[in-house]
């Protein structure tokens, strides 16, 4: 009998030896006589636990781990012999961390074989698209907008809206975009999802396509992700095959093409029109709006540009209605989100839930605090344009508008958590470096304003005319907030103004101190 | 594993170029497969792509310093690119990055002098819940600590 085994191949998985544990895996059963299979899925997103290895069951999947190589000769023994193991965690699907949690996009992801169409298929993969052929355009914009989806690549605008702009636009050629720039700090999800799922986000865009009349597609991919370029590579190939791509999509009148297209280490290149610029060959300079991608996007045509995330929630949305999606979350954020707990954090990885739960059960109750074991001091949310929060805000709820009001933002979902020792100077620095390092340059306050915020801050640093610096910082910051052209300059003092704000101790020496050194 | 790059060569350059030029938008596609093949984009490749696309010479010279993967030199045998980004900041990046830096003499973003190893900052690698994270000639290392930076520096010298 052979014993068929899972082990991620997801880039989180590799990059703490899941492939040595995979060869090793196959050395010993060789060694043993036990024949074995192994299946190379995505992430289930428990990082903290990876190598990740399952074993198939009659009673479904047994989950052991974080598994070493030198671990594999008495994991395989236990199992020929049935007996216990210290790594093993119980069935995978009942481990508190996932059970907790709401996978209405990420419910295959860790669980097939990312290659394979007929998996993608037996876990209801293409039934969101088989109905939208059936429904037709027009129904499948009311569905896309009474599921209340907000774009998850940071503006959260709804794509419903954004949909019905291209769909209503008359032109003789029109484009689907897929955002994969996923440049944020602390953000995975995207990634994951083209590793692990590959042909949910074809579905998605190919159902875009569609409704909207496009028949090209692109999916822009950051170079540091070359597994998402491989595995979203392999998985259009295999669609082209199976009549997924190409001339009459499912049997349909609609044709619909996919090409994955490389971008080349610009962060600015994640903002939509930058990316449209990137897409077309040139310097990834923002545009001005309007007009608006949609109208005019890339080569001139309307343009349909979406997160990964966004195209990876319609397949659902289709599958099982509407309503089935729109009756998770709170307020005007539907649905569910991937949340992503990153940084010094105890149980890091992906957490897809309904909007809602708050920061502080997020860190502390399912990220179990700092894996340092030292007091979270600082998060920040929505990557490096979002605002450093103090433990005194952990119960604002996961949702757009509440990070809002208290001057933050969720952008793509990220969670960086930081311990005690965090200097919040550094870290503001931090933030006016990144601005000028990525910035476009095609305004001022972005990209002279950001590399003067660095030598202020370093002034402040020095200790050199601390408040007169601090009011120069804030000053700069509103410049920048008012006269940026996007999001990069414009969002930039978030994070500063932020850590100025709820960690002032850092900026502003004790009084103590300043005797101490008389 | 040392990437093995062809030395520049222009027939094989124009027929890279080629290859790729009936795309729509070429540009970063044809740089992309140039630096694939010569480890950097020879400044002699510059016009060659101009012409290729019906571009003006400074048009894709421009496109060519906007990104930073583009190289205008051979990095040295080995790359090794360390996650600067806060996640792997608040994992304590910090000071594995001066560690590096402090081993192999030079500052991220320079090359040794021997030529053996570029050190790089690259901001986030997608591994932000196994912080930090580093990159050696493609292959991905998280969950870095002294000990695996210091492995990692030696294999690089190698
Ligand atoms: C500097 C900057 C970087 C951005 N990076 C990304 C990114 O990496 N991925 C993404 O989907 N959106 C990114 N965005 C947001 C996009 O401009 C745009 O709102 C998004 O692609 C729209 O898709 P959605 O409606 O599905 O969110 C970025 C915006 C800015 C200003
Ligand atoms: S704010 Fe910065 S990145 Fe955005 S358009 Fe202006 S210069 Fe470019
Ligand atoms: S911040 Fe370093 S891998 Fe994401």
């Amino acid at each position: 009998m052979s014993i068929r085994l899972y082990v991620s191949r997801d880039a989180g998985a590799l990059a703490v030896g899941a492939d040595e544990v995979a060869l090793a895996l196959e050395q010993a059963a060789a060694k043993r006589g036990i024949a074995v299979e192994i299946v190379r899925t995505g992430s289930r997103g428990l990082y903290w636990l990876e190598p990740l290895v399952e074993v198939a069951t009659p009673q479904g999947r047994i989950a052991f781990g974080p598994v070493t190589e030198t671990d594999v000769p008495s994991l395989l023994d236990a199992l020929a012999s049935n007996t216990p193991h210290l790594l093993r965690l119980g069935a995978t699907d009942e481990i508190p961390w996932l059970k907790r949690q709401t996978r209405l996009t990420f419910a295959r992801c860790g669980v097939i074989d990312p290659r394979s169409l007929d998996d993608y298929r037996a876990h209801g993969g293409y039934k969101g698209l088989e109905r939208a052929l059936s429904l037709g355009s027009e129904a499948i914009l009311n569905e896309v907008t009474a599921s209340g989806l907000r774009g998850r690549g940071g503006a959260g605008f709804p794509t419903g809206i954004k949909w019905k702009t291209v769909a209503q636009a008359k032109a003789d050629r029109k484009f689907i975009v897929c955002n994969a720039d996923e440049g944020d700090s602390g953000t995975f999800a995207d990634r994951m999802i083209m590793e692990g799922d590959p042909f949910l986000v074809i579905e998605g865009m190919t159902t875009a396509g569609l409704t909207v009349g496009a028949t090209k597609g692109y999916i822009y991919i950051r170079s540091e992700y070359p597994h998402a370029v491989e595995a979203m590579n392999a998985a259009i190939q295999a669609a082209k095959r199976d009549g997924y791509l190409g001339a009459n999509i499912g049997g349909s009148t609609h044709s619909f093409d996919l090409e994955v297209r490389v971008g080349a280490g610009a962060y600015v290149c994640g903002e939509e029109t930058s990316l449209l610029e990137s897409l077309e060959g040139r310097r990834g300079l923002v545009r001005a709006k309007p007009p608006l991608p949609a109208h005019r996007g890339l080569f001139g045509k309307p343009t349909v540009i979406n997160n990964v995330l966004s195209f990876a929630a319609i397949p659902f949305i289709l599958a099982e209605g509407a309503k089935a999606y729109a009756d998770f979350g709170m307020g005007r954020s539907r649905g569910t989100m991937p949340i992503q707990l990153a940084g010094n954090i105890r149980r890091g990885g992906l957490f897809e839930t309904a909007f809602g739960v708050t920061l502080g059960e997020l860190v502390d109750d399912i990220g179990g605090g700092t894996f340092t074991g030292r007091p979270v001091r600082a998060v920040q949310v929505g990557g490096p344009l979002g605002a450093y929060f103090p433990r005194a805000l952990f119960d604002t709820p996961f949702d757009y508008e509440a990070f809002a009001a208290r001057d933050g933002l969720i952008g793509h979902g990220g969670i960086v958590v930081f311990d005690d020792r965090v200097d919040m100077r550094k870290q503001a620095r931090f933030a006016m470096e990144f601005c000028a390092i990525e910035s476009c340059g095609k305004c001022t306050p972005c990209r002279i304003g950001s590399t003067r915020g660095v030598e202020t801050i370093e002034k402040i640093i020095n200790g050199e005319r601390v408040s007169e610096n601090l009011a120069l910082v804030e000053d700069l910051c509103n410049t920048m907030k008012f006269g940026s052209l996007c999001a990069l300059g414009g969002f930039t003092p978030y994070p500063v103004l932020s850590a100025l704000k709820h960690f002032r101790e850092d900026f502003v020496p004790a009084p103590t101190t300043l005797q101490a050194a008389e | 594993m040392t990437a093995v790059y062809e030395p520049w060569d222009e027939t094989r350059g124009a027929e890279i170029i080629a290859e790729h030029s009936k795309q729509e938008g070429a540009t970063l596609v044809i740089l992309h497969a140039l630096q694939e093949a010569f480890g950097y984009v020879p400044a002699a490749a510059i016009p060659m792509v101009a012409q290729a696309l019906n571009l003006s010479r400074a048009e894709v010279h421009g496109v060519f310093t906007f990104y930073h993967d583009f190289r205008h030199r051979p990095a040295g045998r080995h790359v090794l690119k360390l996650c600067r980004a806060e996640a792997c900041q608040a994992a304590g990046g910090d000071a594995l990055a001066a560690r590096a830096e402090a081993k192999l003499g030079v500052s991220l973003g320079h090359t040794t002098a021997d030529d053996r190893v570029t050190l790089e900052p690259i901001y986030c690698l997608g591994l932000c819940a196994t912080a930090p994270s580093a990159m050696l000639d493609g292959r991905l290392v998280g969950r870095l600590d002294e000990k695996r930076i210091d492995a990692l520096v030696a294999e690089a010298q190698r």
